[in-house]
């Protein structure tokens, strides 16, 4: 990169429909592509926990695509590795990052554009084409992949020796996900380029909004765990392909093949893949905990409750994180002694996503709640990042994982903090930035009635799933009467399968009322929530280098609210002293 | 001060919430106090350690849970938009530093508290004269193996696997330690007995789990790995696989029978007179 490595932009859009829309340089409509990508990801990950859900309790039922017109053991561990992966991957990681980060880093710091518009476009054809590759192993001979999303080795290390889905359907599995690296490690160095370098004048680190706090560090974390992840995906690759031994010991009998590898270590595999995978939920959690901090203060029309200890804890856990990643693997023969280290580590990192939900709930005290559809996702948020958390808890003393690892307690766990608790984020950044995306408001009525039937619908399928851990049920298993101590729990999983039809079929509230609304929504105004930071500055729609050559100044914090001697009850950040109307 | 009129509709929501997180903490406390479904008995003195370590645990974490969501719903209650204006509150060191200390301290207490359990299952030595049982995992059931009299575990060659001839873990044929050994596809194991299992793969990783041993450990091809305890209940308990090993992974089942001591030692008599067969 040369030294002058800032957006080369024209202030006018390119004309042509491809360049415009398709092969994009546009923060805006790459951020709206990844949007789009991680929602036909989330959908067809949710009709595969269906199938999942129907399998589990209607083992006989007739499901339209699969071979033998049931659903067979081996498709049911396709279907959950399809799921984790696409869950993890494709909408996790990329939504809340790359899809609303995108769209809004620039804007919120001042910027034109992001700072590498090329690398942008392309980290974005990267992860589509990563999506395409996984999606394509469905289709070749074996089917996919059956080793769930952490593909531990040497079962994913082997061939398809070791059962169906892991010959071609693993490879492909693989290189899907080093592609996906590649696309996470260009966006993420473009997101810490942006944020150190555009930031507008007067825009100091300590007066970005959360969401770009939350955004940077979720890159910098990005940037160290997916360069580890790749070099693990090249390993297996070569394993499989190149004979080598990475992860292969010797002598293994599979299926009454003797193989001719040797030296290998399995536990290396989830070494690497843990040291990216801790890190990775706080990729997925830390955007959400920046959006609902600044959907929160918004709608209570309260500063942020302790700014800087937010802005600490966000560092500390970012931090943190690299040091956790063996609490995945206390019974997994690691030296029982570093369990220990691990143990109190992760204890620790409990301590600022405390802090975090305190000064989310100091940010209520005092406030006027305009219960937006928008706010109710973020005090949802907030419930199941609680509910979440401290299941947590148990899971961080080995002595305590001995009994629940592996069962459906950790599936009750981390879908609640890391799966709903960040999809709860998407939703509020949906129904709250859709009016500057879009010009048009989502219906507050139907986001309402959609809130309501998921908070109550996702406490419903995941509650049950802390009792069958309790009772001993493990994951992954294709069938719920393989085990005499697992009948009892019929009525369980029963329960949790009707629930999961009712939460799934809400959702058909929320596509509708997205796709409707772009076209037919209330027409919005450029600052409709009476909101501070700069994107409710632009106007709407916004222009293609977002501020139309004027670039804001920064004169105070991001959320400014009802500060007393002020005529308004916000404050925006671009507005110079002078000009703030006194009461 | 200008007062505005309240958003419409402030009330409803309010209180949808309270009673939507009470019936969430009033169910949650029902169910962890009425144990429908709940956790086995244990029958290792360790696994007694471990539950008094979970009931503290959800102890601490029950009250945390509960005043969290009360206050939640209270708060939200409380401050629903009246048409006035918020209070302006940037935050208070005070509380910061507050919270901050109490969570680190029960946070990493209850780590402390824990590592005790932990210790005995992995670092203490298994009890004198323990009965050493070599457990075997392989794509989708598991193999028991015995020393036999000669209290002496034959030599295995990985090339002589071969389930179908009755040779599944390789024993070596010229070797007369592995002649007296005993492979059974169950676990037997006499009661207040010291049992030291070892831990081995022949494929992919497996997982041991009785859940009412209250112990799960991995089974790892390339390492093995040592798991004592001593059983105090006689009775016959399901150990399942809890790794994903492939296709048959969720039948990957066994039986351990927990036997008096003499039954023990009729059942190894048994085993040895179908060996010399």
């Amino acid at each position: 990169m040369s030294a002058h490595a800032g957006p080369v932009h024209h202030a006018e859009a390119p004309k042509g429909f491809i360049r415009h829309y398709i092969f994009s340089l546009d923060h805006k409509i790459i951020g709206t592509q990844y949007i789009l990508l991680g929602l036909s990801a989330v959908t067809i990950g949710v009709i595969l926990s269906l199938i999942m859900r129907i399998h589990l309790v209607w083992p006989n039922a007739h499901l339209w695509g699969f071979a033998s017109g049931i659903v067979s053991p081996e498709d049911y561990l396709r279907v959950v590795t399809m799921h984790g992966t696409l869950m993890v991957f494709f909408v996790l990681t990329t939504v809340p990052q790359s899809g609303f980060g995108n769209y809004f880093l620039p804007i919120q710091i001042g910027a034109p554009d992001m700072a590498f518009p090329t690398i942008n476009m392309l980290s974005f054809w990267t992860t589509l084409l990563a999506m395409l590759v996984l999606l394509s192993s469905a289709f070749v001979p074996g089917g996919a992949s059956i080793s769930g999303w952490t593909s531990y080795a040497p079962l994913s290390a082997v061939g398809q020796v070791a059962g169906p889905g892991l010959g071609l359907g693993q490879t492909l599995w693989v290189i899907s996900i080093a592609l996906f690296c590649g696309g996470s490690l260009m966006s993420a160095i473009n997101f810490l380029g942006t944020t150190i370098d555009l930031r507008t004048k007067g825009l100091s680190l300590m007066r970005m909004p959360l969401t770009v706090w939350g955004w940077f560090i979720t890159a910098c974390l990005a940037l160290l765990a997916f360069g580890v992840l790749l070099a693990a995906c090249i390993l297996l690759l070569l394993d499989r392909l190149a004979q080598t031994s990475f992860f292969i010991p010797s002598n293994l009998d599979v299926s009454g093949v003797l193989l001719h590898h040797a030296g290998g270590s399995p536990l290396l595999w989830q070494h690497l893949f843990w040291f990216f995978g801790h890190p990775e939920v706080y990729i997925a959690i830390l955007p959400g905990m920046g959006i609902i901090s600044h959907v929160l203060s918004t709608f209570s029309r309260k500063p942020v409750f302790g700014y800087k200890a937010m802005v600490y804890s966000l560092s500390a856990i970012g931090f943190l994180s690299f040091a956790v990643w063996g609490h995945h693997m206390f019974i997994s023969g690691m030296n029982p002694y570093s369990a220990l280290a691990f143990s109190i580590l992760t204890l620790v990192i409990g301590v600022p996503s405390a802090i975090k939900t305190f000064n989310w709930l100091g940010t209520l005290w005092g406030a006027q709640i305009h219960f937006t559809a928008s706010m109710l996702f973020a005090i949802g948020f907030v419930s199941l990042f609680v509910t979440g958390g401290l299941s947590g808890i148990f899971l961080a003393q080995p002595a305590l994982d001995l009994y629940l690892h592996d069962t459906y307690y950790v599936i009750g766990h981390f879908h609640l903090i890391m799966g709903v608790a960040a999809i709860f984020a998407m939703f509020a950044a949906s129904y709250y930035w859709f009016p500057k995306m879009f010009g048009r408001h989502m219906n507050e009525t139907l986001g309402k009635v959609h809130f309501w039937c998921t908070f109550i619908g996702v406490y419903c399928i995941f509650m049950p799933m802390h009792y069958l851990g309790y009772a001993g049920d493990p994951r992954r298993y294709a069938s719920i009467e393989s085990v005499n101590y697992l009948i009892p729990l019929h009525s369980v999983h029963y329960f949790i399968t009707i629930s999961a039809f009712f939460t799934a079929a809400a959702q058909l509230l929320f596509y509708w009322n997205f796709f409707w609304s772009m076209g037919h929504g209330k027409r919005a105004v450029d600052n409709p929530w009476h909101a501070t930071t700069l994107e409710w500055a632009v106007s709407t729609p916004v222009p293609h280098d977002n501020f139309a050559g004027h670039y804001p100044t920064v004169y105070r914090g991001p959320y400014e609210y009802s500060v007393p001697g002020a005529a308004d009850d916000f404050v925006p950040q671009h507005l110079a002293p002078e000009q703030v109307a006194k009461a | 001060m200008s007062s505005r009129k309240a958003s419409a509709g402030s009330a409803a929501p309010a209180v949808l919430f309270a009673i939507v997180l009470l019936i969430l903490v009033a169910s949650t406390l029902f169910l962890h106090l009425d144990h429908i479904w709940w956790f086995p008995k244990a029958i290792t003195p360790v696994g007694h350690q471990i539950d008094h370590q979970m009931f503290l645990t959800f102890v601490l974490t029950g009250i945390v849970f509960v005043l969290a969501q009360v206050a939640l719903a209270w708060l939200v209650f409380r401050y629903r938009d009246q048409g006035r204006r918020a209070s302006f509150i940037r935050g208070s060191h005070v509380l910061e530093v507050m919270w901050t200390t109490i969570t680190l301290v029960i946070f990493v207490g209850l780590g402390v508290m824990a590592a005790h359990s932990w210790g005995e299952v992995h670092f203490g030595a298994p009890g004198a004269g323990a009965l050493q049982v070599e457990v075997t995992g392989v794509q989708f059931q598991w193999n028991f193996r015995y020393a036999g009299p000669d209290g002496k575990f034959g030599k295995i060659i990985p090339k002589d696997i071969d389930a179908s001839v009755g040779n599944p873990l390789g024993l070596d044929p010229s070797d007369p330690a592995a002649k007296d050994d005993i492979v059974v596809p169950d676990l037997y194991l006499p009661v207040n007995r010291p049992i030291e299992l070892q831990l081995r793969s022949q494929d992919v990783i497996h997982s041991f789990f009785v859940r009412e041993l209250r112990v799960k450990q991995d089974a790892v091809p390339g390492i093995v790995i040592p798991v004592h305890f001593t059983v105090n209940k006689i009775g016959d308990y399901e150990v399942t696989c809890n790794q994903l090993c492939g296709l048959g992974h969720y039948h990957m089942h066994a039986v351990l029978h927990v036997l008096s001591q003499a039954d023990f030692e009729q059942w190894e008599r048994k085993q040895e007179a179908q060996n010399a067969q």
